[in-house]
Parts: structure tokens; sequence; C-alpha cells
């Protein structure tokens, strides 16, 4: 049994942060799958070996009893809250100065109380921040997988964390929740784990991707794979396939917002200027913000990375535990669940939230659903932090650990 | 002060008209209050719909299910007779679509509560004629502007609406100065606020054994 957070304690003591965060943090791995114990994942294959890398918060109490898992969503990773303290050393420039993609749910007094919860944040199988993914060694070649990596799904992502909960000696979590992507993985965790999770909390996501959101993931993994750097995914040595994947990022960008958010960040506005420029490049507003979104993306991303995951994306789909039927899914599900959807998310529309809510309903199951107002799109789960956290930290309360 | 006493007093009420052990689906649950003394009383099996959030958020603290949905959208997906009974407890007033909310109700349980302010009582019907404004009273306490109840009927009113949809009226309960009484069609200007526990008649004939509803 590791002690994760001993390390933690006594990094940077002498450069304090505001206290409600949860300090400076440092990630851990742990090797969940040898040759000995191989990783059996959907598309028939086997992965081994396997490492993945995951930070935690808080303490784990004696009875184990106060874990909380957090699941990140497509482009996130481990370092849910707090600083980093090993971004120099992990090479990761962008953790400098920012805080951890959860910090304002996640810290002392905060939803996520780090004083009662211990927290636990992991990186997903096919990521490149620190769990094995494309871009790691493949054994049988010492080259990274590239394209040889095999295909994983969020059932995948969720077997691997079930082994990190038990590596961590927790039988039964308190709570899974995340968000998108993360949400989805939540939802997976109550169908495949019942008896291991209290407590779901899915937070502007769905049981599936709509039509919609697979076109534009279709578009996004054909910016990346035309690139000419592309090279079938063995570019590792070479120039990385970057205009792809920045197009990818940009287009994603867009489902992330709403038009009315970003009417309000944008409108019509000109970079120079009041008018027109009269030449193709960069010239509006909008046009600038989704370039610095692409172009700041390849510096931290890899592109197999975002191809694996937007596929596990695709994949997902939580009747397949029902024959595909959500009904018969659902009848499953052991924990207490709560579904929060936002007015404005056209990715993931609250439409498609309220569906799985009146599912879980008619299954007798125990469930919340709560649509907050936001004009903010898909991006409000981590804006809407104020409503969130109500809702979340009310859910939490009953039965509170002690 | 009074409201909120009445409040409980309704909320009793009710919790004795709900069999232990039953389902209760409570639309326009507000914070869940009843929700959770049915909970905790009866051991009911209980799930709220309500369409502020805030009232949603102070449910779910409670560690009652809910629902955040409008009732004037219906409850679609909620299969037909899934709920032994199904709450309208001073709910029916505020929807815009009160018609389609009962038949929704009717559809969804095999009982309907339905609580409401009568705005047939002789003091409210007394406050608009003398004083020419509409009343403002400790069951009423809103004025025209800022009030939730956006269909004004009463006790009778009701009534006609069960005689022409094949709704049975199972019991009837009012309130006078405190005390719950059966509530008789004659009364209905003594009653500030009336309850009635409600069943869709065609649900009864379609109990009935197959020659008596040949016979009919």
């Amino acid at each position: 049994m590791v002690n994760p957070i001993k390390e933690e304690l006594n990094v940077q003591a002498s450069n304090p942060l505001p206290a409600d965060t949860v300090g400076w943090t440092v990630p851990h791995r742990a090797r969940l799958a040898d040759v000995n114990n191989p990783l059996p994942l959907d598309c028939g294959e086997e992965i081994t070996p396997v490492e993945v890398e995951y930070e935690t918060y808080g303490k784990l109490n004696e009875a184990r009893n106060n874990a909380i898992l957090i699941l990140h969503a497509l482009s996130g990773d481990a370092h849910a809250a707090g600083r980093s303290a090993k971004a120099d050393e992990l090479n990761r420039p962008w953790q400098k100065n920012r805080p951890g993609w959860w910090d304002r749910m996640i810290g002392p007094g905060k939803s996520f109380d780090t004083n009662k919860y211990f927290v636990i944040c992991s990186n997903i199988l096919g990521s490149c921040y620190g769990t094995t993914g494309p871009s790691s060694a493949n054994p049988e070649t010492g080259q990274p997988y590239g394209l040889a990596f095999p295909v994983v799904t969020v059932g995948d992502w969720v077997r691997l964390q079930e082994r990190l909960i038990s590596h961590l000696g927790i039988k039964r979590l308190r709570a899974v929740a995340g968000g998108s992507l993360g949400g989805q993985q939540a939802l997976e965790w109550a169908l495949a784990y019942p008896g291991r999770v209290e407590s779901a909390i899915v937070i502007a996501s769905s049981t599936r991707l709509s039509a919609q959101g697979l076109a534009f993931n279709a578009v996004a993994r054909h910016a990346v794979t035309t690139d000419p750097n592309f090279q079938e995914g063995n570019y590792y040595h070479d120039a990385a396939p970057d205009r792809g994947l920045a197009a990818a990022r940009m287009l994603a960008h867009i489902t992330y917002l709403s038009e009315i958010s970003m009417s309000r960040k944008f409108g019509r506005k000109y970079r120079n200027g009041d008018g027109p420029g009269f030449h193709l490049g960069v010239d509006f507003e909008v046009e600038g913000y989704l370039q610095h979104q692409g172009n700041s993306f390849v510096d931290r991303f890899d592109a197999n990375s975002y191809l694996y995951i937007t596929r596990a994306m695709d994949y997902y789909d939580a009747s397949s535990w029902g024959d595909g039927d959500i009904d018969q899914a659902c009848r499953r599900i052991e924990s207490r669940v709560l579904l929060v959807s936002f007015s404005s998310d056209w990715l993931y529309p609250p439409e498609q939230m309220k569906e799985l809510a009146i599912a879980l309903s008619r299954c007798r199951k125990h469930v919340s659903y709560a649509n907050i107002q936001s004009s903010y799109g898909h991006d409000a789960f981590l804006l809407e932090v104020e409503k969130l956290s109500q809702l979340v930290r009310g859910f939490l309360k009953v039965r509170g650990v002690e | 002060m009074t409201r909120k006493r009445r409040s409980r007093f309704d909320h009793d009420v009710i919790c004795g008209l709900v069999n232990e052990g039953s389902s209760v689906l409570d639309l326009g649950c507000g914070n869940g209050e009843l929700l959770i003394k049915l909970i905790e009383s009866k051991n009911v099996h209980g799930l709220g719909i309500e369409k502020d959030i805030d009232q949603v958020a102070k449910t779910i603290t409670k560690g009652v299910p809910v629902l955040h949905m409008d009732l004037d959208e219906g409850l679609t997906g909620l299969p037909d007779s899934s709920f032994d009974f199904v709450i309208l407890e001073k709910t029916l007033q505020a929807v815009k679509k009160p018609l389609f909310v009962l038949d929704e109700m009717l559809r969804v349980g095999g009982s309907g509560i339905v609580s409401f302010p009568n705005f047939g009582y002789r003091q409210v019907v007394d406050s608009l004629v003398t004083t020419g404004r509409m009343p403002v009273t400790s069951t009423l306490p809103y004025q025209w502007y800022d009030t939730p109840n956006i269909h004004l009927f009463t006790a009778n009113d009701f009534l006609d609406w069960t005689r022409a949809n094949h709704v049975t009226v199972e019991h009837g309960l009012f309130w006078v100065d405190e005390a719950i009484i059966p509530f008789e069609e004659g009364d209905a200007s003594e009653a500030s606020e009336v309850l009635f526990v409600v069943k869709r008649f065609d649900a009864h004939i379609e109990n009935l054994p197959e020659g008596r509803l040949e016979a009919k």
C-alpha cells in the first residue's frame, strides 16, 4: 500500500498557495498490468505492461470508505487539483502556474472536500500523460506503439481504474464523478461495478454520443490522419502532424461553446481595427481564439492519443450492458446517481441526460437530475462551478462520511 | 407562520392517505419536505419532479430523488400506472396546462392526490367583491403580479372536471379553522383549501370481468 500524500506534503512547502487548495501535487505511477497479469481489452487483444499515472488529494481514512474517483474528459489528465510540483521535471510547461482542471471543485471545504474525502484522479489508457498510450514504447519493438496500439474503450479504462482502486486498497468508492467523457466513465463505473460504487455523479454527458457528435469526431480524425506529417502514426522521430491536430482541436472547441457564448465572447469583432483586412488569414477575433486553442493544444497533446480517445468516445454506449436496451442496463445500477446537464450544451444535450434520468426512474433507481441554465455550452461543466457545487455538495452530504 | 403550520398539517393528511411501502410521485415537490416525510414515515419509494433548480438542490440535499423537469412538458417516458400515488400538492393552480398535467397524473398513477387553494372560498370572494382588488390572504399571500397561481379555479370547478373526464373522487377533504372535514359540494364556499383523491373511472371498467363490461 502506497502512501501517496506523504511526498506531496514535503514538496515546495516554501511556496504557499491559498488555503482552499490541495497545494502542490505530484503524480504517482503504478504498474497495473504486466506479463503475468495482462489487461484484457474489449477489442479482444491484451496489453502489457500498463503504467498508470494518478494523483490523490486528502487522506484515505482507516475504514477506507471515503475515496472519490474523479474521471477526466477527452484531453484531461490526472492533475485535477492544486499546482503540479513536477511540471518542469515532466516537461509539461503548460501545467506551470496553472491549477488542476477541476481545482474549483476539489479542495478543503470545496464540493469534493479533501478534509473529508480521499480524492483520486487517474489518467486514462491511451493518453499521453503518463498512462500507457500510443506514444509509449511497444515492448515488442522498443519503439512507440503508434497505430499498433490496440483500440481501447471506456470499458477498458474503467477496468484499469478498478485495478488502481484495488491497488490502493479500496473496495468501495464513496463516489465516482466526471464531466463529458469523464461522465461516461462515471456511468460505466456504476454499470460495471455496481457493488463498488456508492454514488455516481455524471455531468454534461450521456449514455452515448449522438450521430452529430460522431460526425465531429470523424472530421477531427480526418484532419489528423491526412496531415502530411502523420506518416501512419509513426511520426515520433520526425515532425508531428500539428496542423491536423490543431484543426481537430479547433473543431472540437466549436462544439464546446454555444452560439450565445461565442457571440458574447467574440461577436463579429475584427482583431485589427473596425473593418475587414481583405486577406484570408486570421482576421476575426473568433478565428484568433480557435487558432490559439489549436496551436497551444499541439504543444501538449499527442495526435495518436487524440485518435484513440475520440474513438473510445464514439464507441461508448451504456445500453450495451442491456443488449441495446437502456432500461435493462440501468437495472444493474445499485448506486445513487446524480445527473447534471447544461441548457446550452449541444454536444451532450440536456434532453439525452433527461432520457437517462427517466430510464433510471423507470427502473426505480435512486436518481436525481438537474439541468443548469447556462450560456457556456458544453464547457459549462468547468465554468458553472457555483451551481454545480451546490448540487454535488448536497448529493454527497447524504450519509456523509464521519 | 400560519401558512407554515397549515402546510405541515396538509402533509400529515397526505401521509395518512398513502399506503405503507407504496410508490409515490410528487409533482412540483418543492424542497422535498413532503417526500422525505413519506419516505421516513411510510417507507415509500418516492420520486419528486420540480421545475425550480434551487428547490431541486434542496430536495437532493434531503436525499430524495428528484428530476428537474417542467410538468407542462408532461411525464413522457414514465410508464402508465407506474406509481401507486401521484401527488399534486398546491401545484395544479401554478401550471400552464392544468388539464394536460391532470391527464398525465392519472396516466402515470393509480390514484391522484390533488390539493389546491379554493378560489370559491367565501372570504376570498368577499374580499374581491368588497375591496375590488385581488384577494391577499394567509393561504394566498401573493399580489396579482407575483403570484405563481396562474389558473384560478374552485373546488366545484374541479369536481366538474372529474365528472366530465371519467374521474372518480374517492375522498374529498377540506380545511375549516385547521380542522379536516369530509368535503360536500354544498360546503364549497367554506373551504379555504381542498384535497381530493381521484382515480380514472376507465381504470375501474378495465378491471371488471369481461361479461360485465359487455353488459355495460
